[in-house]
């Protein structure tokens, strides 16, 4: 009974997990930047996980009573903020894939070993 | 390093990192718990500002300053990437050839993009009522606009798309987020404090600074998100590798 109303946040460990062993065997940049993406979409998992409240519905008030239980919005508000960063950060990982394999023509990250000034 | 050196390396370290999280969780309030003390106040706090979406609440009125920070991170990023994937010495501009369209799928594009525009406007609009918000109605409307090139092809994209007054847009809005801060200061309040009337709660006029705020992020995000993936298609539809690397 406690592993079923703790299982949301193994839940995103194990996503977390799977994202990390992506990206420490990954062959490609992109694949890379992807697995990242995996990663960090766990901790989604763990914010709305841990502001959920049992029988509640969405932190809005457009239709219902003011007097509806809810879910947390604090951890809806920072899951916000969770997406836009990942986005942002996924783009910039992105551009420096494609700026990578102009200078270096490849992308996989075993074939950039030299240093070059 | 051998590949499966490497995954025996990660898997030695997974296991003190999932026993870690274990032990962690353990020590967590149970999934679904009915005490949310942040939740209570926050949702307290929103109905009090008449928002009835309490996460714009948090997003734009009590926790403003966070959410300034969030944009500037957006705006940082889409000017590094203006940076970062700049035209390089010996790369030519080609002109791209427009590709074949199935009809079905230019009717659908031509159909669904004034939707997905109408949509995106309705869901910042009504950021500080309904779910959603500037973020997210932002992305949707820069979707729409994407469309044009799904649909039909790269140069009726540019078109729709006009960069330079976007990049402008971009500014503007996020320098328009900082400013409206000011009126709170103005008011001999805090800074970013919702101090415009409040209006009657669940009508489109309530929430007071956060439908301003939401509106500005709505026009930052879209355009944001328009001259970022400016900057990719550039660089797959436009460009061509140097000659001597061929």
């Amino acid at each position: 009974m406690t592993f079923v109303k703790l299982l949301p946040f193994f839940a995103a460990g194990w996503v977390f997990l799977v994202g990390l062993y992506g990206l420490v065997t990954s062959r490609n940049l992109v694949h890379a930047v992807g697995c990242l993406a995996v990663a960090q979409s766990s901790t989604y998992l763990l914010l709305l996980g841990v502001g959920y409240r049992s029988g509640g519905t969405a932190p809005v008030f457009g239709d219902t009573t003011t007097h509806q239980p809810v879910v947390d919005p604090v951890v809806q508000a920072l899951t916000l903020t969770d997406i836009v960063v990942g986005a942002t950060v996924t783009a910039l990982l992105l551009g420096l894939v494609i700026q990578t394999r102009k200078r270096h023509g490849t992308v996989d990250p075993d074939e950039l070993t030299g240093l070059r000034g | 390093m051998s590949a499966r050196l490497r995954v025996r390396l990660f898997l030695g370290a997974a296991a003190v990192v999932a026993a870690a999280l274990v032990w962690a969780i353990t020590g967590l309030p149970r999934f679904g718990t009915a005490v949310h003390p942040y939740g209570s106040r926050a949702v307290a706090a929103a109905i009090r500002q008449h928002t009835a979406n309490a996460v714009s609440s948090v997003n734009f009125d009590q926790r403003a300053l966070d959410t300034l920070g969030e944009e500037s991170i957006l705006y940082a990023a889409v000017l590094g990437a203006i940076v970062l994937l700049r035209r390089l010495g010996g790369e030519r501009r080609e002109t791209p050839r427009p590709g074949k369209v199935l009809p079905t799928t230019r009717l659908l594009g031509a159909t669904l993009a004034p939707v997905t525009i109408l949509t995106g406007v309705y869901i910042i609009a009504h950021g500080a009522l309904t779910p959603g918000g500037g973020f997210q109605g932002g992305v949707v409307l820069a979707t729409g606009l994407h469309l044009a090139y799904v649909a039909v092809d790269y140069r009726v994209l540019e078109r729709v798309r006009p960069l330079a007054l976007l990049e402008a847009a971009e500014a503007t809005a996020a320098g328009a987020f900082a400013a409206l801060g000011l009126a709170g200061l103005a008011a001999g309040r805090a800074y970013l404090e919702n101090v415009l009337p409040l209006g009657t709660f669940g009508q489109l006029s309530s929430s007071g600074l956060v439908a301003v705020l939401n509106a500005a992020v709505g026009v930052e995000v879209a355009s944001g998100v328009t001259v970022l993936l400016a900057q990719f298609l550039e660089q797959a539809v436009e460009l061509a590798e140097p000659e001597e690397s061929q």
